[in-house]
């Protein structure tokens, strides 16, 4: 009900007083227009939130030219700046987005999980010596060297922070040095480097997270603990491990339930999708109640499970699962971003020049170092060395992002300098993702790092590409050397043998040559399709795919039926005889749903391409007031041996149609 | 290295050798240490079904085709040069090499291995794969998974998209062009052991 509120004076004019009063019950009408915020307030703010920051991605694209040289992730938090700064000066709180709760449990696993389902996994597994070497050691290296030598710039008077100890500083370090998977993804993403690179900083940002949790746990048991004991710094070993492949476990473990699930999801295709997500969120949060790498959990699951998965659902459900994967990342990243904008405003900072600046310094010095060390000694076991292009970017390339600010938030309260520490994080934040955001395209570009092309899928790239693979493995064999195709060829026939029959459906195993090449004309097929429906004539225009019933193999009479796409929804029975122009009965169903029949005399023209397509376009003419139609039809030659206007030929033969894909789509 | 020199020493023409091929000392020790062990019957030379002994090389889907890229044509039987000079193909290119087009190739450069992978499948030699020669190399490596006519279908499709003058075969200059954005030398190299 509604409140009045009644301001009335004593009779002596002396006091007032305000009085509230509920209107009389009798006097009130029923109310035609009510308005209940409180209700809805929650979700309307997000949903609020969310577009906004949609928007802004929508303006940025109305200028290519903004979007090729700034990154997407610096214009967005540019804007959340801006709003940041309008929310400030009207002294209103932003929504607690990047607190610790929601951040890591509602806005980073979409991130991930896209990281991961996309994941090129052939690349990846050649070098997870490599990435797993970056993301541990280097890592490692970088936290206790950027420790260190940040408690050795404390002890110099001048900066005025000598009350931050070696614990808070390892603490501070371990934080601001792991390289972050949203910031790193969202400026690599738009650049092509060449593979090796990229899957190892892709990589590196994504398997950190298992060291970055065990320092930051140690370091801050250690911070509030009075002394440390050497037992300590061997369990925190310990814990490594147990983080690392524990996370590696649950992640595998989900992975093959939720491809063990598909198995069965025949009978259910609509919610096929929903065991995916459910499956990684699971895996996701399970490490979060070990408190072990949720990071690497949910990557891993992906991995695991978006072979078989693919193979077992429907593909409409793969297509739903990689789409609404990649619009949840998106919506994750955006939000991230703007809110690392908005929330630079409002929080409260300290300022000290010293400190921000040799943070900055130290971290850039002592990743570059990491990189040249790290590298040197892993490039003679890779077939592939870095050279100093490739180092450079690899170091230049280590962005840091919205997951060390999330987890300085977290810092408990009893550390004096934390203010200086959030600060330091968003400078750390804003100079990595600014400025080498923007200028690592133009870098790239400038010192000529060997690229990638991208569209190698060709069905001869790919022949030939696995007859140098056995060719490799067979000389390896020969010089008897450990093959590095001798795992992956372990696997592949474990795979085969074993999980595959326990985790598909149907089992047919199939080589990537004969996917690719089913892949391609498919492709070929939608093309084809689709320069065709562009064609639209007046009436409707119907690609249709036939199935040819013979009637008798010695007669060219055949009876087809075909259904087609078209504006209007046309059956069309075309009965055609040898020799002879085919009479085509059309039962065309308006829109208005009017049922006209019309007679139609088509003539026909086929085109055959290399042989391996043909295209016969017919034309048929209708009286008047009948819809004409232009009909495509694709042939496939291994089956075709009839065109039905061939004058030379009176008898056709015709086998029934049997193939794979659309590949064949027979026109008798 | 007292042991490394006393092999080099057994072996003639090594300077030749590794001036050819560009391995190093360690390289011809250890792959002439291999060549002894696959050579049981110490006759200094390899035939084919020394290395049909090797197992995991017998179970190659193109094993066979490997093994005979080793015999030039009308020869039974390899000695070390020969065997050297053919793994020499799959060393790393040389990255400092200066581009002399006076100069004949080394073993090792691109166009060299793309020869190499070229011959594996031309078994006849006249210079162009043809259908059935793709065919053949294509039953062999996808083995039980298809049925003859996705076989069909699948090298048709190849010769199509590679064959530029239409006579149904893919010669070396278009084998070479539809290979042209594939990075040969990282995919055909093999970080030899010392």
């Amino acid at each position: 009900g509604k409140l009045d509120c009644v301001l009335s004076y004593s009779d002596d004019f002396k006091h007032r007083s305000i009085v509230y009063s509920f209107p009389d019950a009798e006097n009130s009408n029923l109310p035609v227009f009510t308005m209940n915020y409180a209700r809805i307030q929650v979700p309307f703010e997000v949903t609020l939130w969310v577009l906004l920051a949609s928007f802004a991605k929508i303006g940025f694209h109305v200028y290519h030219k903004i979007t090729f040289w700034v990154p997407e992730s610096c214009l967005l938090i540019s804007i959340g700046l801006m709003v940041g700064a309008i929310m400030h000066s009207v002294h209103e709180e932003p929504p607690a987005v990047l607190s610790y709760n929601v951040f890591f449990l509602f806005m980073l696993p979409p991130i991930v999980l896209e990281s991961g389902y996309f994941i090129p996994t052939r690349p990846f597994f050649e070098n997870v010596g490599t990435v797993l070497w970056f993301a541990v050691v280097g890592t490692l290296w970088n936290s206790i060297g950027i420790g260190m030598s940040l408690y050795a710039v404390c002890q110099i008077e001048a900066f005025e922070v000598q009350d931050i100890n070696l614990q808070e500083n390892m603490l501070f370090a371990a934080i601001i040095s792991a390289v972050d998977p949203v910031a790193v993804l969202s400026v690599f993403e738009d650049v092509s480097v060449n593979e090796q690179l990229y899957i190892v900083v892709f990589g590196e940002c994504l398997f950190n997270d298992a060291v970055t949790v065990v320092l930051y746990n140690m370091f801050n048991f250690v911070a509030e603990m009075p002394e440390v004991e050497p037992v300590d710094v061997f369990l925190g070993v310990a814990r490594f491990f147990v983080v690392g492949l524990g996370g590696m476990g649950f992640g595998v473990i989900f992975g093959f339930v939720a491809s063990f699930t598909t198995r069965f999801t025949s009978n259910v295709r609509e919610i096929e999708p929903l065991f995916i997500f459910m499956y990684s969120y699971l895996a996701y949060l399970v490490a979060e109640l070990f408190s072990i790498s949720s990071i690497m959990a949910i990557v891993t699951c992906a991995l695991t499970m978006k072979y078989y998965v693919e193979e077992n659902v429907s593909q409409r459900s793969c297509t739903t699962i990689r789409h609404v994967v990649k619009m949840l990342g998106t919506i994750s990243e955006t939000l991230i971003f703007f809110f690392l904008g908005v929330v630079t405003i409002t929080t409260e900072h300290e300022w000290n020049w010293g400190y921000i600046m040799f943070t900055l310094l130290l971290a850039l010095v002592w990743r570059g170092l990491g990189v040249l060390v790290l590298t040197q000694i892993i490039n003679p076991f890779r077939t592939i060395p870095f050279n100093f292009k490739d180092q450079f970017i690899l170091g230049y390339g280590g962005l840091r992002g919205a997951i060390s600010f999330a987890l300085v938030f977290t810092l408990p309260d009893s550390i004096g300098r934390k203010k200086l520490f959030v600060t330091t994080t968003i400078c750390m934040i804003m100079f990595t993702v600014f400025i080498q955001g923007i200028s690592i395209r133009p870098l790239i570009e400038f010192i000529n790092v060997r690229r990638t092309n991208r569209n190698l899928e060709t069905i001869n790239v790919e022949i030939h590409s696995r007859l140098i693979e056995h060719t490799i493995a067979g000389v390896e064999d020969l010089c008897g050397q450990w093959s590095h195709y001798y795992w992956k060829d372990k696997f592949l026939k474990f795979n085969n043998r074993i999980l595959r029959k326990i985790l598909i459906r149907d089992n047919r195993a199939e080589s990537s040559i004969v996917a690719l090449y089913k892949k391609l004309e498919l492709q070929n097929a939608m093309e084809i399709l689709d320069t065709v429906s562009g064609d639209i004539n007046a009436g409707s225009s119907i690609v249709s795919l036939q199935y040819v019933y013979p009637l008798s193999h010695s007669s060219a009479c055949f009876l087809s039926l075909s259904l087609s796409l078209s504006r209007s929804l046309s059956l069309a029975c075309s009965l055609s005889l040898a020799c002879s122009l085919s009479l085509s009965f059309s039962l065309s169903l308006l829109l208005a749903f009017s049922l006209s029949l019309s007679l139609s005399l088509s003539l026909s023209l086929s085109v055959s391409f290399c042989g391996l397509v043909t295209l016969s376009v017919s034309l048929s003419l209708c009286p008047p007031g009948c819809l004409s139609y232009t009909s495509f039809h694709i042939v496939h030659p291994s089956s075709l041996t009839h065109y039905p206007f061939n004058l030379n030929r009176s008898d056709g033969y015709l086998r029934n149609p049997e193939g794979f894909g659309l590949g064949s789509i027979y026109q008798g | 290295m007292g042991s490394t020199n006393s092999t080099l020493s057994r072996i003639p023409n090594v300077e030749e050798l590794m001036q050819e091929t560009g391995f190093t000392p360690a390289h011809i020790v250890r792959l002439y240490d291999r060549f002894e062990a696959l050579d049981k019957e110490k006759t200094g030379h390899l035939r084919p079904q020394d290395f049909g002994a090797i197992n995991r090389l017998a179970m190659n889907p193109i094993g066979d085709r490997i093994i005979g890229s080793f015999f030039s044509t009308g020869q039974e039987t390899v000695d070390f040069h020969s065997f050297v000079r053919i793994l020499a193909h799959f060393r790393p290119a040389d990255k400092n090499r200066p581009k002399d087009p006076s100069m004949p190739q080394p073993v090792n450069s691109r166009t060299s291995k793309l020869k190499f992978a070229f011959q594996l499948y031309d078994q006849d030699k006249d210079g162009k794969i043809s259908r059935a020669e793709l065919l053949q190399v294509l039953r062999s490596m996808l083995e039980m998974q298809v049925t003859e006519e996705q076989l069909e279908s699948i090298a048709d499709r190849t010769i199509q998209e590679a064959d530029l003058d239409k006579d149904d075969a893919i010669s070396f200059e278009e084998f070479r062009k539809s290979l042209e954005k594939v990075n040969i030398d990282h995919k055909m190299s093999i970080r030899f052991l010392r």
